[in-house]
């Protein structure tokens, strides 16, 4: 196996998400866990652009990192109290569950190593145009992707109305 | 030539990690953090599949888009939701969180 450029930055960004994902559940502090989340999700977005997938990559740092992050930390500063910082956690069931996710990695990388893959898709990066991408999703023919694409716009509409149904003062209630 | 199994070996562990989360945590904030984590390990596993086991069809790439955007929605509502209940009780400790309203 020789050693590319593209070996070298996945195994950065391999060892970058392994770190910060593991840091995101371990750390005490809340804020810490989403300033890690952020560095997990910039690192996922690079392994987007790895696959060539540029598109996905930008709407992945736009959508999560610019969009979600400030929802997150906007909400840890409304929403954190004076003794939330500490977590306690009963040991015994720490490692239970330390158990328990430690045997379902195992078992998923035993499937993973067991299974053929028939790996036909070479990592040469032939970036998916942003051509074929717009007729796909716009298109109702067989490939097309049109009823999800309006289901989603729906969908989106009616978590904004929920949200604001659930988010106001109920100060007319009373 | 990065095999198949590097990229799935960096989700599983994302994976776990998110469920190793979900369990010991009692901030429900924190929660939702290992919530996206999770959701960030199956984008990965369906822009790969998609990239190394059938690079002619754009399938997964569709299903990674539309999990963004879904991903995005569930935020945005379970956070309304966590800032109703702090209004409520203030606290969003889940063990605290033991009676409904009526």
């Amino acid at each position: 196996m020789e050693i590319t450029i593209q070996t070298v930055v996945f195994l950065f960004l391999a060892l970058f998400i392994t770190l910060t994902s593991v840091l995101t559940v371990t750390t005490q502090r809340i804020v810490r866990s989403a300033t890690y989340l952020l560095f997990t999700l910039f690192a996922t977005a690079g392994i987007y652009f790895l696959l060539g997938y540029t598109f996905l990559g930008s709407v992945q740092m736009i959508v999560y990192a610019g969009g979600i992050m400030v929802l997150y930390v906007f909400s840890i500063l409304l929403t954190s109290g004076r003794s939330d910082n500490v977590e306690r956690i009963k040991n015994s069931r720490m490692f239970a569950v330390l158990a328990a996710v430690l045997g379902g990695a195992a078992i998923l990388l035993f499937i993973y190593s067991k299974y053929q893959f028939l790996q036909v898709g070479d990592n040469k990066v032939t970036e998916v145009t942003i051509q074929s991408l717009g007729t796909n999703l716009m298109s109702s023919n067989k490939y097309g992707y049109l009823l999800p694409f309006e289901a989603i716009s729906v969908f989106l509409l009616a978590c904004i109305v929920g949200g604001i149904v659930i988010a106001q003062k109920e100060e007319d209630k009373k | 030539m990065i095999s198949i199994i590097c990229y799935l070996i960096v989700s599983t562990i994302m994976l776990c990690a998110g469920i190793y989360g979900f369990f010991t945590r009692h901030n429900l904030l924190a929660m939702l953090i290992s919530v996206e984590l999770m959701l960030n390990a199956t984008d990965i596993n369906f822009a790969v599949f998609n990239r190394l086991l059938y690079p002619n069809g754009q399938e997964g790439y569709f299903f990674a888009l539309f999990s963004i955007a879904i991903s995005a929605a569930e935020t945005a509502i379970a956070i309304a939701i966590m800032i109703n209940i702090y209004r409520n009780i203030r606290s969003i400790q889940v063990d605290k969180i033991n009676k409904m309203k009526w």
